[in-house]
């Protein structure tokens, strides 16, 4: 790689496209230079798993290690070399002519004629080289999204006091998104969102993990009795979620605040994820993450604290937690979050964020919320 | 032949009337007569069966098996009734006589020795020969030193004979036969045969392989579990010759293992004749004979596999490499020549180093 590697992504639009022709040409020239001097032709991949990243509070996110691995051209590996090519070239033609394809759009381009023996078998395949290009490019700074290739998945949505100012695809005019204005629906957050601007007056961002907790409370106007944002995340947050969430939060500096299920599931996936990035994506981390949230709840105590209704731990859980104690350093370099992980072991209970109906539909942002919110310092990190 | 009428000059005919039930699968009419074809290929075989359907077998040579010769009984092998049985029928009058003129190997010297161990007078009149001393003699049968028997008593189908046969049932297969020299057991001589097909597209590759086994020519449907060949052919390590092998079991493949024992006297487990006993020198001996053909299978195996995977590389070079070149021109917006270049430079390198 000739470039100098750079850490964060380039500030304007046509500098990040430059980086991503720079990055495919670079290496499609090393390539070539290798064939040229009769050497066979090398890949590198930073390892992506939780074994090959670290966590320090002040980096604020799970950064990957140094360790890769590599592929050399061999007869066996001739089909992936030849589509991770193809694959770049693609992005090349989407950036040049300032275009996008979803994950499985670019499946389908490489379904076509001009792919012939190289084409895909499944989407599986075509997502892996798309993995791998961005990885490949990570210390670069270039990300999937500057690729060119978006998710198909939901991105989540967006409900209370915030303006998004979106621009027209085809004109470039500005448009202005009130999300208190969504009747009962919500805004959904869309897959690229590095040109999105905001206006608030919001005190902080509520990142809830269930579509039907999220229903309630935009249901009951909690946005603006609490001045606050909603974020459906369903599940453990996209990319685009977690760089809207990111993004919103840098910019207008908000507290953020996670409110998932009490399982290991919530904890370890859905938060972690949120905040500090995950393993296997572990080379964007340092886009994808929102170092700034806590987490509000449902935690263990909760279940104490409110006697919510609650299910037997499965083997899944158990399992998940006592992997997020081992091997997560994100967990194991807060002692707070190993007590949580520990008590939930100990009850061998869990509770979902909806269980507070138990006490009344209105409990949760009556009650509950109100009580949690007079004290954020209490919140687990 | 049924009622039909005798119109051979010469022959046997056989008529036995069996009532039974008729069926079908591993312990069968039908498998019985396949694998009786398959051990006489010099019979021909004509069955029709319930149905009415004609099923033959015609015959793979037009030559008779070598007749046994017959030979006298070794001292080791002899079992005490057979003993007293020789003694009433002898024509000899005195005991050394009798040992030295009706056994295999038993010289003057060794037949003074016997009667010596046994504690009897060699000039002993045969017919005053008591119960207690026929024991006593039995038992010292196989105490004294004897050479072995002659083994060329023994008539083997052949190696020729066994992969013509197999050939006629799975004609694409590959074929291999190994007749082991002959080889004593408690004073019988026996030998053993093996056959072997592999055939991918004739049989399942999932399933366990098809063992057929043969005493003296005839198959042995039942109590395959119990059977010294089982025993021999489970033992053997299939793995080094590229043969699938669950522990304990028969290996697993699309193959069909004949073995054949031929012997003068084959020691089955019980009177119903089902299973061969396990003596050390014959599950040895079926062993050594598995192994030779399972050593060729090996070699022919890994030759396939080889050459298969030759050509994968080959056509996947064929496909993708020009792909590459491709994609490289795509980017670097180089030249035909240039690209064309590429393809073939590439195709060297990887061509050279599958050779080193």
């Amino acid at each position: 790689v000739s470039q100098k590697p750079r850490k964060g992504p380039p500030a304007t639009q046509a500098e990040k496209d430059q980086l991503v022709l720079v990055s495919i040409e670079d290496l499609a020239r090393e390539i070539h230079a290798a064939i040229r001097s009769g050497r066979k032709p090398t890949l590198a991949f930073p390892i992506r798993n939780l074994g090959n990243v670290s966590y320090d509070r002040k980096t604020g996110y799970l950064e990957i290690g140094d360790a890769t691995s590599e592929r050399t051209l061999t007869y066996n590996t001739a089909k992936t070399f030849a589509q991770t090519l193809m694959m770049m070239q693609m992005s090349q033609t989407h950036v040049r002519g300032n275009k996008r394809s979803t994950k499985r759009e670019a499946y389908y381009i490489g379904k076509s004629d001009a792919w012939g023996e190289a084409q895909f078998n499944d989407q599986p395949e075509s997502d892996a080289i798309i993995d791998d290009i961005e990885a490949m490019f990570a210390e670069r700074g270039v990300t999937r999204e500057q690729l060119r290739f978006i998710a198909d998945d939901h991105g989540g949505s967006v409900a209370g006091e915030l303006i998004v100012i979106d621009r027209h695809s085809k004109t470039g005019e500005e448009l202005f998104i009130d999300c208190t204005r969504m009747g009962s629906g919500a805004f959904s957050i869309p897959k690229f969102v590095e040109h999105l601007r905001f206006e608030t007056s919001a005190k902080f961002i509520l990142c809830i993990e269930t579509g039907g907790a999220f229903d309630r409370l935009n249901t009951e106007e909690y946005w603006k009795k609490a001045n606050c944002i909603l974020i459906e995340m369903q599940g453990v947050p996209s990319r685009a979620c977690r760089r809207f969430v990111r993004r919103l939060a840098d910019d207008k500096k908000l507290p953020v605040y996670a409110f998932t299920d009490c399982d290991p599931y919530g904890f370890a996936n859905i938060y972690r994820t949120l905040k500090v990035g995950s393993g296997n994506a572990a080379h964007i981390n340092q886009f994808y993450c929102v170092p700034q949230a806590r987490f509000l709840g449902v935690t263990p105590q909760d279940i104490k604290d409110h006697k919510l209704p609650t299910q037997a731990m499965k083997e899944v859980d158990i399992k998940r937690a006592q992997d997020a104690l081992k091997n997560d350093p994100f967990f194991s370099s807060h002692k707070e979050w190993v007590d949580a992980i520990k008590l939930q072991l100990e009850m061998g209970k869990r509770a979902e964020q909806q269980a507070f109906a138990k006490y009344s539909l209105e409990y949760v942002f009556e009650t509950y919320l109100p009580q949690k919110l007079a004290n954020p310092k209490a919140f687990l990190p | 032949m049924g009622m039909d009428e005798w119109e051979r000059p010469q022959g046997t005919r056989v008529e036995i009337e069996l009532e039974a039930k008729y069926q079908k699968g591993q312990r069968s009419v039908d498998t019985y007569l396949r694998a009786t074809a398959l051990a006489n290929p010099h019979v021909t075989i004509r069955y029709r069966d319930p149905e009415g359907t004609w099923q033959v077998w015609e015959r793979a040579t037009r030559t008779l098996p070598a007749e046994p010769r017959e030979v006298q009984p070794h001292p080791y092998g002899v079992e005490l009734g057979v003993l007293l049985q020789m003694m009433k029928v002898t024509e000899n009058r005195k005991l050394g006589a009798f040992l030295q003129n009706e056994f295999s190997r038993v010289s003057r010297k060794s037949a003074f020795e016997i009667c010596q161990l046994a504690g009897v007078n060699p000039e002993t009149w045969v017919a005053r020969v008591a119960r207690e001393e026929a024991q006593k003699l039995h038992a010292a049968l196989s105490q004294v030193k004897l050479m072995n028997p002659p083994t060329d008593c023994i008539s083997p189908i052949g190696e020729g004979l066994l992969v013509d046969s197999l050939q006629r049932e799975y004609p694409k297969a590959f074929l291999v036969a190994r007749t082991r020299a002959p080889s004593v057991y408690r004073g019988n001589p026996f030998q053993v045969e093996v056959a072997l097909a592999h055939d991918p597209s004739a049989m399942p590759s999932d399933q366990t392989i098809t063992l057929l086994r043969f005493a003296n020519r005839v198959p042995l449907l039942y109590q395959q579990g119990a059977c010294a060949v089982t025993k021999a052919v489970t033992s053997v390590r299939w793995k080094p010759y590229g043969v699938e092998h669950p522990r304990g079991g028969l290996p697993v493949g699309p193959m069909v293992l004949a073995v054949h024992l031929a012997s003068v006297w084959v020691p089955f487990t019980s009177e119903s004749k089902e299973a061969v006993a396990s003596y050390p020198e014959i599950v040895e001996e079926i062993r050594r004979a598995v192994m030779e053909c399972g050593r060729s299978l090996g070699i022919h195996l890994s030759k396939t596999r080889r050459q298969n995977e030759e050509l994968k590389k080959r056509d996947y070079i064929a496909k993708y490499i020009p792909k590459i070149s491709q994609a490289l021109q795509g980017i670097l917006e180089l030249d035909d020549r240039e690209r064309d270049r590429t393809t073939a430079q590439l195709t060297d390198i990887l061509n050279r180093s599958r050779k080193l």
